[in-house]
């Protein structure tokens, strides 16, 4: 479990990443936090000729709000959105997912962007990204600058819509919407595990989107109906995500959580405001 | 055999005190030697393994040339090397097989090493594991034990014609009378998973070979028994002395796995032997959960004959044990490590055995702590809970009517074991009153009565420890017996010696793992020779060249407190008489007036001198010594109890020294949504004899719990149909954490053992034997199930709650449903083109057009008409892996249906698939190219990539037609598959 030889290159800006990116292309790989990169690389289960450090990117430490959105650079850590006071306020779906990511040691190394561009199943951040309907910027040296949607950035299993010579340089998640409430919730073996299934939801008044993680191959979103409605719908929606049998969990126990989960989580939200 | 004096004679002081370890000063600080840590003799090389990425295969031919030409690269140990040097190892059973330390003609499961690589480190070393070109035919594989006994099933040793390597019938007392009389039978059968307690070190071997003697020198962590020096040693085919084993200061966990390095040592000293240089190989996670060791599954079959209040009258086990792809030494001893002991805590006379010892191509099974008691306990307590089920009685009355009964100690059980002391009875009363079971009792009221799952079990175990060495010949009939000579006892060893300052050393050849060996020999030392425990040197590093050991010294069945412990109190005692001795004829005195304490000896109210004096006599002026004293202080005991008699001709074996009693109780809720299990509470209550040390005993209780708490509900080493293994990473393979640990309410009785020198038993394994049952039967109590399976997954038990399942809407396409719990991968899909059939058949039958369109292809070169060899990289975001891939086209009925298959092999394992492929004519003149598929790979893809490999084939397989239809147009075609596709071409994945 030793990596294949691969040179180094530790960047100071986004510029110098995105021109090694350019020159490059499929063979260099960003790295910031390693977390899932440093496994895949030992296990040389990929074996790209450059990595490219950005953690000492100045540019690429963006955690700010602006035009209605929080931006977070691709240096950006977990724990650092983790200990933003205000990411209730701004981002509460965010807030209320990011401790079940990992565990604190890999949030301390693992960065926002970095989970995002892995395109991980069953990660909790694209999920919540693509709940929120937010945005993932793109950039290359020679190419426009792209700010592609979530829903249509993540392509299936460890698939994106990032091209070779593009940079995942930051992601937009939409701020807040008083009209809307915000739940996440997870099952999976262990605490930080993948989660067999984990559920993101917007609940308004009239309807619910429901972001389902874990079961396809790449986080889903649909929006559901309230009230009398809403077991069948969770129910197409189970059945529509191609749930298969692991090593893990059966098929049929993750539509089960998909249904049942999905009706707590907005039931809960019913109680929540009756009372 | 000098017996010890009374331990009522040493005052009471360090023993039995919740002593500090006095080991975790320097592990705490970074300061730990490891295997790891030990310095490297100048030009030590790298070693990396070659594996076989089948788990049932013929080695065709192995080429190492290219590596060999790679930089840093000094050579490959192959097959043909261990044939020239080595034998097979010896095995336990009388039946023709061979296992070798590299597969020399077939690999018998994934992981199994093939060749050995050693280069200048391990980087190199690896680059090179690439370029070893090994061809294997597959052949078919079997991974379930009851299947593999089928006449019909794929034998793994040609040479056995069977893949029941063993099979033993025993009889004790009248079972058949009793089943016949009985009032009522009632059984059971479970199965027992594949598991490991996952050490943090894995396996560490410096291998040295000296040419001028013939001596193999070997640095490695292994935990013995060194009852495998001598396999080693036949399988180097050297004399014993010519095999020098070492071991490090300090371990970094082994709880039975690093029995299993031992096949390394011989593989490391071949290795340095080839390269004429010192190899260091280091076992990584990866090599460790496929390829290292893992306890027994197990199939049972439990029945008994009950009386009406739940007394049984007779046991029947019918069990299958499933040893993996060779029975390694020292198996069968799964079975026969319990074998006295198969009735557990109660008084059941009548026993009817049936054990059948099958290999199946899997890793070879091997020592995990409580080894073979898991399995024993899972059987025989839930079969008591069902007995109580169907009686519709208390179970804690079933378990309590049949117990033996106090005062009956020492006991002989039906099948030989001498419970050596206990009262089962009263550590029973203990754990309901101080566990508070009334409590429990009462909030299960209360959650039934709100319609919530909550269930209570309960346990008896008995804990064997301190291995009879001749329990394994119970494997073999007594005729078989006779001719290899009795084999039984169980020597420990221990030396204890006073330097010429008055300094105290003590080695011990029990190689502990991290238990704190070294605190409670210090705690016994400092006690009986009455000086400072902080000024004791334990050495527990043991050097076969020149230390004392016996076969069965290392570090197993829970020996130490019994066993080592007491040999180290009879080597102290020893230097307290000498040292008495001397005293006492200095002074005139009788030698038993003299005492030890404070540093001083001294006669109460008489003379006094401090220790070193008296000690340092021995070395500074032995010419005035007393007579028959010869000066030196140094003193090695062997003690071997006279209870660990041979097997009988009869099949009575008293298969350990010690037998505790644990008694649990465990209390759990079960959430109706998700199926996870709570434990609400655990009580365990332990009789362990005489405590040594509390802190320690607790200590060994919480790990073990916790460990079996992982088998309960969450740990299985995963095979799929195909052999493939998929459990390679702790993604896969799931440990209990911090948040999944409970803390038990730990309860202790001591009632002494007769038979020890100090009066202790083992403690370490008995909640890896009672724990995993005892979670298992409050999970039946919840559910009022009897077909409990573990590990107890929230998918598992909300399965079985039952799953309600509304069915999919009208209308909507399905997915193929995979075949659960295997890796082979199976879908299909369609994909609509603008062309004719005939177009589209055609094109595939073109070589150009195959090229183009299987993903990654570098290169296709024809073999035959429609068979071809490529070159291909496949792979998912920046997954990748190069294959050389077989490529054909076959059952051609054009422009109707074909089939497209292909096999490959890469570093990261090997694929195989075939797709059917029908070619429908729409309408308008277009085609729908339907496809079913199906496809496995197995090898290190598998092992580590398991939860998204339906995903990722899907989308490569997707590929090949979509690229065919793309090319057939020149444009993006509509299919169910496309928007799923789009973005492939041409771009990346993940950064």
């Amino acid at each position: 479990m030793k990596p294949a030889a691969f040179d180094y290159v530790r960047v100071a800006s986004k510029h110098e990443a995105l021109e090694l990116l350019a020159e490059h292309g499929e063979q260099a790989r960003i790295i910031a936090g390693g977390q899932s990169l440093m496994a895949v690389l030992n296990m040389r289960l990929a074996q790209p000729r450059v990595l490219v450090d950005i953690n000492h990117a100045g540019d690429l430490h963006d955690l700010k709000v602006e035009r209605g959105h929080l931006t977070v650079g691709a240096a950006v850590r977990q724990v650092e959105l983790m200990d933003r006071a205000s990411l209730a306020d701004e981002v509460p779906l965010l807030a209320r997912a990011l401790p079940w990511i990992g565990h604190f040691q890999t949030r301390n190394r693992g960065t926002v962007c970095g989970s995002v561009a892995h395109a991980d199943p069953s990660a909790e951040i694209p999920l919540c990204l693509v709940t929120l309907g937010g945005r993932v910027v793109l950039e290359s040296l020679k190419g426009k600058r792209r700010e592609v949607p979530a829903a249509e950035f993540f392509q299936g299993v460890l698939t994106t819509a990032r091209r070779p010579d593009e940079l995942v340089s930051a992601v937009h998640f939409p701020l807040a919407d008083p009209a809307v409430r915000y739940r996440f919730r997870e099952v999976a073996m262990r605490h930080g595990d993948f989660a067999l299934v984990a559920l993101a939801a917007c609940i308004r008044d009239d309807a619910v989107e429901l972001g389902i993680g874990g079961v396809s191959d790449r986080p889903v979103l649909r929006r559901l109906p309230r009230g009398a409605e809403l077991p069948e719908a969770l129910n197409a929606y189970a059945w529509s995500l191609g749930a298969q049998d692991d090593v893990h969990a059966s098929a049929a126990y993750r539509r089960h959580l998909v249904r049942e989960l999905g009706r707590q989580l907005i039931e809960e939200q019913d109680h929540a405001r009756a009372s | 055999m000098n017996m010890p004096q009374s331990t009522a004679e040493v005052v009471a002081g360090h023993i039995g005190r919740p002593q500090a370890r006095v080991e975790d000063a320097a592990l705490l600080r970074g300061l730990g030697r490891y295997a790891d840590d030990v310095a490297t003799p100048p030009g030590t090389l790298h070693a990396a393994i070659v594996r076989s990425p089948h788990a049932h295969a013929r080695v065709i031919s192995v080429d190492a040339s290219a590596a060999l030409t790679m930089p840093g690269v000094h050579g490959v140990l192959t097959g043909e090397d261990v044939r020239r040097w080595a034998n097979p190892f010896p095995v336990g059973v009388r039946a023709p097989m061979e296992h070798w330390c590299l597969a020399v003609d077939k690999v018998r499961y994934v992981g199994e090493p093939v060749c050995v690589v050693i280069a200048d480190d391990r980087y190199l070393a690896e680059d090179a594991l690439d370029a070893v070109k090994v061809e294997y035919e597959p052949l078919p594989a079997i991974v379930d034990p009851e299947a593999a006994t089928a006449e019909d099933a794929p034998v793994l040793h040609e040479a056995v014609g069977s893949n029941v390597v063993n099979e033993r019938h025993f009889r004790y007392g009248e079972p058949e009378e009793a089943f016949a009389k009985a009032a009522r039978r009632v059984a059971i059968k479970v199965h027992y998973p594949r598991n490991s307690c996952t050490p943090i070190e894995c396996y560490v071997v410096l291998g040295q070979y000296q040419p001028a003697t013939g001596t193999y020198e070997v640095l490695s962590n292994f935990q013995g028994p060194y009852a495998l020096h001598s396999v080693m040693s036949r399988a180097l085919n050297v004399p014993g002395n010519r095999l020098r084993l070492r071991t490090p200061p300090d371990s970094g966990g082994s709880f039975g796995i690093k029995q299993g390095v031992f096949p390394y040592i011989v593989l490391m000293g071949l290795a340095a032997r080839k390269v004429g240089a010192p190899v260091k190989w280091v076992e990584d996670r990866l090599e460790h959960l496929q390829a290292s060791s893992s306890a027994t599954n197990r199939v049972c079959e439990i029945e008994a004959a009950v009386e009406a209040d739940g007394r049984v009258l007779a046991l029947k086990y019918d069990q299958i044990d499933d040893c993996g792809g060779y029975l390694r030494a020292p198996e069968p001893a799964t079975f026969y490590r319990m074998h006295g002991n198969l009735t557990g805590a109660y008084a059941i006379r009548n026993l009817l055995v049936r054990n059948r010892v099958v290999l199946t191509n899997k890793v070879p099974s091997g020592l995990n702590r409580g080894f073979g008691g898991g399995q024993v306990y899972f059987a025989l307590e839930r079969l008591m809970h069902q007995v109580a089920v169907e009686l519709d009685l208390d179970p804690l009355e079933v378990i309590r009517r049949n117990l033996v009964p106090t005062g009956a100690f020492p006991y002989r059980a039906a099948a030989g074991a001498l419970l050596d002391s206990g009262d089962y009875p009263a550590a029973i009363e203990l754990a309901v009153r101080d566990g508070g079971l009334d409590e429990l009792l009462r909030r299960r009221e209360q959650a039934r009565a709100e319609g919530r799952l909550y269930g209570i079990g309960y346990t008896a175990a008995v804990e064997p420890s301190i291995s009879n060495m001749g329990y394994i010949t119970t494997a073999m009939t007594p005729e078989e017996r006779r001719k290899a000579g009795p084999k039984n006892g169980a020597v420990s060893t221990a030396t204890v010696s006073v330097g010429p300052l008055g300094d105290v050393s003590v080695h011990v050849s029990s190689t502990p793992q991290g238990q704190g060996h070294q605190t409670v020999v210090a705690q016994i030392v400092a006690e009986v020779l009455g000086v400072a425990l902080d000024g004791i040197s334990v050495n527990v590093e043991l050097d076969t060249g020149k230390d004392a050991w016996s076969i069965a010294s290392g570090n197993y069945s829970s020996r130490f407190a019994g066993a080592v412990a007491g040999s180290v109190y009879n080597a102290a005692m020893r230097i307290r008489e000498r040292m008495a001795g001397i005293a006492a004829a200095m002074w005139e005195v009788p030698a038993e007036d003299v005492r030890f304490a404070g540093g001083k000896v001294f006669v109460e109210g008489g003379p006094s001198q401090p220790f070193h004096r008296i000690a340092g006599a021995t070395h500074w002026s032995p010419g005035l010594l007393p007579e028959g004293e010869l000066g030196g202080l140094r003193e090695t005991a062997f003690w071997s109890p006279p209870q660990l008699t041979a097997p009988s001709d009869e099949d009575c074996i008293n298969s350990s020294l010690c037998y505790g009693f644990i008694f649990d109780i465990c209390a759990v809720e079960i959430d109706r949504v998700t199926g996870e299990v709570h434990i609400d509470r655990y009580v365990t209550c332990h009789d362990a004899g005489r405590i040594l040390n509390p802190m320690l005993v607790d200590g060994q209780i919480r790990g073990g719990f916790t460990q079996a708490l992982g088998v309960a509900l969450m740990e299985e080493f995963a095979y799929a149909n195909d052999g493939s293994f998929l459990s390679g990473t702790f993604a896969d393979y799931l440990v209990p954490t911090a948040p999944e640990a409970v803390e038990p309410v730990i309860l202790h009785m001591e009632t002494p053992s007769p038979f020890t020198p100090l009066g202790a038993k083992g403690v370490g394994e008995g909640n890896n034997m009672s724990t995993p049952v005892c979670i298992a039967n409050a999970v039946a109590d919840a559910l009022g199930r009897s077909d409990i399976r573990l590990p107890l997954t929230p998918s598992r038990v909300r399965t079985m709650i039952g799953i309600d399942e509304p069915p999919a809407p009208e209308g909507m396409v399905l997915d193929a449903p995979r075949v659960a719990g295997g890796s082979s991968l199976q879908a299909e899909d369609s994909v609509e083109i603008p062309a004719s059939p005939q177009q589209v058949y055609d094109a595939l039958l073109d070589p150009e057009t195959l090229k183009a369109i299987i993903p990654g292809c570098h290169a296709l070169e024809l073999e035959s008409e429609n068979h071809y060899r490529a070159d291909v990289t496949v792979g998912v975001g920046m997954i990748r892996a190069r294959f050389a891939a077989r490529v054909g086209l076959t059952d051609l009925d054009p422009p109707r249906s074909l089939k497209l298959s292909g096999s490959g092999n890469s570093p990261m394992g090997s694929a195989t698939g075939s797709a059917r492929v029908r070619f429908v004519e729409l309408d308008n003149g277009h085609t729908r190219l339907e496809y079913v598929y199906d496809a496995a790979v197995s090898g290190k893809v598998a092992a580590v990539g398991g939860r998204m490999l339906q995903s990722a084939s899907k989308v490569i397989i997707g590929q090949i037609f979509t690229r065919l239809a793309q090319r057939l147009t020149g444009a993006p075609v509509r299919s169910g598959l496309w928007q799923r596709l789009l973005g492939l071409f041409g771009k990346g994945g993940a950064q």
